[in-house]
């Protein structure tokens, strides 16, 4: 296989909904071991971008491909094998409310039907206790906090084993103590050899996770490149977030 | 319209296809099935009653109350059974559907199943489909049962006896009434729960957009419960 293969590409993709246009001509490029996060400010279509590469929405034009396969216009059942290289996590954590959270993090070893039931709780076990939460196994996500929620959230997607994990602003609504551990989370995992995409307004936790840096505003990719070019960059948008790190507001 | 006929399509596709979601389907009967007993069960005797009660007070006159059995099972087992066991069934069913899937769609946990693998019309819609296949025809009988019951206990005031009340079924009902009695509620059932998925599924919107979608979907449903029992009537006819 090709590096050219090992990546996740986005090309061109305009997407509206509704009437409305969410993305012109946007561009990405997620190459393995190369971390990136997209940085942009509420309602700039950050998710968005996320279901689009799953293939969870349709683009208007333009093409997403996973490692080298074009999945844009296949069938669901199509690409769904080459889909599974990659897991996500999602904003609200969107865990399964009807199901235990070991049968949450389970779920696709469950759906797969592969191994025996032993076996996936000891992975489900393995995983818990990677995210710190083991002691809530049969517990249901209504009874978790906002914290554990994430935790167990990452800890499904990291049962099916993915190269790619996207996270959807997985700091936001966290105390510090939170954020540092779940910034800690997403480099063991760097460790680990996954790819992670990130996608935050939170630059503390973009600069301490990532390499690369996508910055999305008024519907388009406005700078692309690594946190010193960022740093040094003059476009007036991207200075404007980063204002706030560099001085203190209150000074 | 199409894309509701569409997901119908593939969710009857899926019904005896694998994995079948037995769990899945045995909740859901249980929740969709079970729960709406009590509901059918006083539907049934009240409307039992109270056509007992009209058919003998019209009756009387042409000293003809003894047909009242009669009367009463074929309007209940030909129309007000199915409809009206559907029409309550639909009110409590179809909102759950609607709410439990449209709160899953804003929660992106349909999303989440999704990326995990899963044929969300397989796992989440088939079961349900399933499930008030089976159960509308079993309410409805069981509302029809009760219905007659309630029927006797009105009729026995006016000195009616069982045999009288019995004897007067076969004089009224041909097989065919049976059939009809069946066919509907299958029909219903299916349109319950399609009508449920179906708009849950395209729930967006947040938790207000949860509530109107519950509301849209008993609507709709109630209606073309409505519609589909006069065309399923009318083919009927034809072949009597
Ligand atoms: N189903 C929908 N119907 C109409 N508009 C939508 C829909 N989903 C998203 N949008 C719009 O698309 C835009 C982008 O949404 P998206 O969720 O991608 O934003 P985001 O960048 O992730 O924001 P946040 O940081 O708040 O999560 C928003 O302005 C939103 O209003
Ligand atoms: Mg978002």
């Amino acid at each position: 296989m090709t590096t050219e293969e090992r990546c996740i590409r986005m090309d061109k993709i305009c997407y509206s909904i509704g009437g409305r246009t969410i993305l012109t001509d946007f561009d990405l490029l997620l190459e393995q071991g190369v971390n990136r996060t997209i940085l942009g400010v509420s309602g700039s279509g950050k998710t968005t971008i996320l279901k689009l590469i799953l293939g969870l929405l349709e683009p208007d034009s333009g093409s997403v491909s996973i490692n080298g396969l074009t999945i844009t216009g296949l069938k669901e059942a199509q690409y769904r094998e080459q889909r599974k290289k990659i897991a996500i996590v999602f904003q609200g954590g969107a865990l399964f409310d009807s199901m235990t959270v070991g049968e949450n993090v389970g779920y696709r070893l469950f759906e797969e039907g592969r191994l025996a039931e032993r076996e996936i709780e000891e992975i489900v076990r393995e995983k818990l206790r990677f995210v710190g939460v083991e002691p809530a196994l049969d517990l249901y996500p209504s009874e978790l906090s906002g914290g554990m929620k994430k935790r167990v959230a990452i800890a499904r997607a990291l049962a099916a084993d993915p190269d790619y994990i996207f996270f959807d602003e997985p700091t936001t609504g966290l105390d510090p103590i939170g954020v540092y551990n779940i910034c800690n989370l997403m480099q063991r995992l760097q460790a680990d050899g996954k790819t992670t995409l990130m996608v935050t307004h939170d630059l503390a936790t973009a600069f301490a996770t990532s390499q690369k840096f996508t910055f999305l505003h008024q519907k388009r990719l406005v700078f692309d490149g690594s946190e010193s070019e960022m740093r040094a960059c003059s476009i007036p948008e991207v200075r404007e977030f980063l204002l706030p790190t560099e001085q203190s507001l209150f000074v | 319209m199409q894309d509701f006929c569409a997901l119908s399509c593939r969710a009857a596709a899926r019904i005896f296809r694998k994995p079948g979601y037995y769990r899945d389907f045995a909740i859901q009967f249980d929740k969709l099935g079970f729960g709406s007993l009590f509901i059918c069960f006083l539907t049934g005797l009240f409307t039992g009653m109270v056509m007992a009660l009209q058919f003998i007070i019209q009756l009387k006159p042409f000293a003809a109350t003894s047909y009242v059995g009669g009367m009463v099972a074929v309007t209940m087992i030909k129309e007000l059974g199915p409809v009206l066991a559907s029409l309550m069934v639909a009110g409590r069913v179809g909102s759950a559907i609607t709410a439990e899937l449209g709160t899953m769609m804003v929660t992106e946990q349909v999303d989440a199943m999704r990326v995990e693998g899963t044929d969300i019309i397989q796992r989440l819609v088939t079961p349900r489909l399933k499930a008030m296949l089976l159960a509308m025809p079993l309410l409805t009988i069981l509302t029809d049962v009760v219905s007659l019951l309630g029927g006797y206990i009105i009729a026995a005031g006016y000195g009616i006896n069982p045999t009288m009340y019995l004897s007067a079924f076969t004089q009224f009902i041909v097989p065919l009434d049976y059939l009809e009695g069946l066919v509907k509620p299958l029909v219903f059932g299916g349109l319950i729960a399609m009508t449920g998925c179906y708009v849950g599924l395209g729930t967006g919107g947040g938790a207000e957009g949860v509530g109107s979608a519950a509301k849209k979907a008993v609507v709709a449903s109630s209606i073309m419960i409505l519609m589909c029992d006069f065309f399923i009537a009318k083919i009927i006819v034809v072949f009597r």
